[in-house]
């Protein structure tokens, strides 16, 4: 059935409507915006008081469909990007098989359609099993459907394998997703090293880790002439550094996650292994100079780096306990308080980096806008309704969030992929 | 005098002045106990008191089963290679099988930092941290304060050096934490590859000239140098490290009279210090050993004492 959105106070990356809409939408597009649409046989959606936006997209999740299955599935983490305001998730490789093959993101695409939530689009690797040697096939990925490779979980330590990986990647279409680390500068180091890691007595893992990768992935771009992606931004020297890149016409783009413009490793004091993550939450120095550089766009998206593991498998020791934490519910609850709300972005900014700039990024070309003609993946948003982010309400398989029980401003009212409604809020 | 209200031991951190010094003047009145003829009194009949140790020890696991006897508590030791936790059983798990057998206090040592915190979070047993990870060596700290103010009569205004790798010491940064209550000055001095970040941060002082440190110093904690740090090539050699940061009798020289050399033990002799300085006459690091039975005579007392009112008040 066809929907009619009415009175949308529609945000898009350039502009906020001040004038309310009506948006009709008819096998999965967006066939007309004005500003009253008299349609039959229509389900209608009144949006009055809320704002309508392009439906999120998110190109760093983490699914664990092959492999873990226990900490999460397509289908849970569908359903939990549905519920976070998001239509499109680029999957991350690093599962069990990795994605460094056609056969695997065949599998994942069609799993994903038969879920039906959102658009899952799986991130193939850049070397065959994410080891640093050789390259995968990625001309048979990209037919297969990926649209950027990555070896996320470590970083591609050998620079003349990246080298040859940016050349071929360039010539292929597919962008490269960098998660930068230096693993001999990181050692064992778990946390942010500082005097909280002193304190702790937990093997630090230094900034310059991230910064060095960085630096060397900025001079490749520049030297090659190619693009590259660099993933989860934690650091104020990164800032700097692509904020210089790209004062110099490199084409390099960048994203951050929500816990670290939010939390600082104070959050990891007293050994809380939910807030172990990887980057690791850094200095209240490196959440100002992130806030600024998404606020003058040297930061250019948003992404959770969404990483489920299971209580039993982030109930131990902190040195022992796997990295990551759930983000795809919180994502626009800590966007909107932490920058919205408090004045760092503004409305169409947020849709900017959570929606038009990741599908912009990635080259999904029919969506990240409220246009006609384009894919009907829409997000309604109350953008002041108070709440608390409660365990028992998760819908991922794995509760690992450092944010349970914290208040938010802002809230997913409603979900719309490809012109369905997927996650409705009936509270 | 005030009172201890606390059933767990986890860090110096968590101690007040008043708290520490309770501790110091407990173990004070325990300490003769050990001198007797019938070295057991029966403070603690009944009480079990169980050696969780998942890396190995000889000394503190000795002293803490010499105090808990001395005191008439049933003690039990349980070593890592024997535990159930090589079947893959969580420690959670483990310590919660132990204290369904009725046991009082859980004494553990771990490799990983918090692990203690873990134990102190889902038991009712009392537990004492007996060492975890880099982190936190309370007992072993209390002992060290202890001999300090016992040959000094204070501890407040001294200059305490705590001398060689201090980044994976765990006794270091509990004597910084007691130490600093209890009003001394601390200097640390290492090789800077051995030095923690931030360490400034916690009120020390930080060097990497021995022969200042010694010469400025009333007590000087010399750490083991621990192998595997060579090999990890934090240093350029160990025989550098002898050199540089190694205590001799050459150079003790300049030191004050009264100085004290400690070692929480084992030492390295040859390394951090030569013989002719670990039995010489600055030396008290037998002395820390004897006082060791004392201090955790004094916790076991304090922290059962606590546990039992608790208990009696039904509030855990």
């Amino acid at each position: 059935m066809s929907l009619l959105i009415k009175n949308a106070k529609i945000v898009n990356a350039d502009q906020m409507h001040e004038q309310p809409q009506d948006i009709l939408l008819e096998r999965g597009k967006i066939v007309k915006i004005a500003p009253s649409i008299k349609a039959e046989n229509v389900k209608i959606i009144d949006a009055t008081g809320k704002i309508v936006v392009p439906g999120l997209v998110d190109i760093h999740v983490h699914f664990r469909e092959p492999g873990r299955e226990d900490k999460e599935t397509i289908e849970s983490g569908s359903k939990s990007a549905a519920k976070g305001g998001f239509t499109t998730v680029m999957c991350m490789p690093n599962t069990c098989p990795v994605i460094d093959n056609e056969m695997i993101v065949g599998a994942i695409i069609n799993e994903a359609k038969r879920v039906g939530l959102v658009n899952v689009i799986p991130i193939g690797a850049i070397t065959r099993g994410q080891k640093d040697g050789e390259l995968t096939d990625m001309f048979e990925l990209k037919k297969a459907g990926c649209l950027a490779l990555s070896d996320d979980g470590k970083s591609v330590n050998n620079s003349r394998v990246m080298r040859l990986a940016m050349e071929y990647a360039d010539m292929v279409g597919l962008l490269l997703i960098e998660h930068c680390q230096d693993p001999l500068l990181t050692s064992c180091g778990v946390m942010n090293e500082g005097l909280n890691s002193t304190l702790l007595g937990i093997k630090g893992d230094p900034g310059i880790a991230e910064s060095v990768i960085v630096a060397r992935d900025i001079e490749l771009a520049h030297y090659l002439n190619t693009r590259v992606h660099l993933a989860h931004m934690s650091l104020k020297r990164s800032v700097e550094l692509i904020r210089f890149a790209k004062s110099q016409g490199i084409k390099v783009t960048a994203e951050v996650c929500p816990h670290h413009f939010t939390l600082t490793d104070d959050a990891v004091k007293d050994f809380d292994t939910k807030a172990k993550v990887n980057p690791p939450l850094r200095t209240k120095e490196d959440i100002e100079a992130l806030k600024q550089g998404l606020k003058d766009g040297t930061i250019d998206c948003i992404v959770t780096d969404h990483a489920p593991h299971t209580e039993e498998d982030k109930d131990v020791s902190f040195d022992q306990a796997p990295f990551g934490l759930i983000g795809l519910e919180t994502s626009v609850g800590l966007t909107m308080s932490e920058l919205v709300h408090k004045g760092v972005l503004t409305l169409p900014q947020l849709v900017e980096k959570m929606s038009a700039a990741p599908a912009r990024i990635v080259g999904l070309k029919s969506k990240g806008w409220i246009k006609e003609g384009f894919d009907a993946d829409i997000t309604i948003i109350d953008p002041n309704k108070e709440w608390v982010f409660e365990k028992d309400e998760i819908v991922s398989k794995s509760k690992n969030s450092p944010f349970i029980g914290r208040k938010m401003k802002g809230r997913v009212d409603l979900t719309i992929y490809s012109g369905r409604v997927v996650y409705e809020c009936l509270k | 005098m005030s009172e201890w209200t606390k059933h767990n031991l986890i860090d110096l951190k968590d101690l007040t002045k008043e708290e520490i010094e309770l501790i110091l003047d407990t173990a004070k009145s325990f300490k003769e106990i050990s001198t007797r003829d019938v070295k057991k009194v029966p403070t603690l009949r009944g009480k079990t008191v169980v050696m969780l140790f998942f890396e190995s020890s000889t000394r503190t696991r000795l002293s803490f089963e010499l105090a808990a006897k001395r005191l008439s508590a049933d003690t039990l030791s349980v070593a890592a290679s024997s535990s159930s936790m090589t079947k893959g059983e969580s420690i959670l798990d483990t310590a919660r099988n132990i204290e369904a057998m009725n046991v009082d206090m859980i004494v553990v040592r771990h490799k990983s930092s918090g692990v203690p915190n873990i134990l102190a979070d889902g038991l009712k047993a009392s537990v004492i941290n007996a060492g975890d990870g880099c982190r936190a060596h309370p007992t072993q700290a209390l002992l060290d304060i202890f001999t300090i103010r016992e040959r000094f009569g204070k501890v407040a205004g001294l200059n305490v050096g705590i001398v060689g790798d201090i980044l994976h010491s765990r006794v270091a940064r509990s004597n910084i934490w007691g130490l600093k209550t209890m009003g001394a000055h601390i200097t640390v001095c290492g090789p800077s590859t051995l030095m923690p970040r931030g360490i400034e941060q916690l009120g020390v002082k930080v060097s990497h000239n021995i022969d200042e440190v010694i010469a400025s110093s009333d007590a000087l904690m010399l750490l083991r140098l621990q192998q595997e740090r060579q090999e990890d090539k934090f240093l350029p050699s160990t025989r550098e490290y002898a050199k540089v940061f190694g205590v001799n009798r050459a150079k003790l020289k300049n030191a004050k009279k009264h100085l004290l050399i400690m070692h929480p033990g084992p030492t390295n002799r040859g390394v951090e210090l030569s013989s002719d300085v670990a039995d010489g006459e600055f030396s008290v690091i037998l002395s820390q050993v004897t006082n060791g039975v004392a201090i955790r005579m004094a916790i076991l007392y304090l922290l059962l004492g606590t546990k039992d009112k608790l208990e009696l008040e039904g509030k855990i």
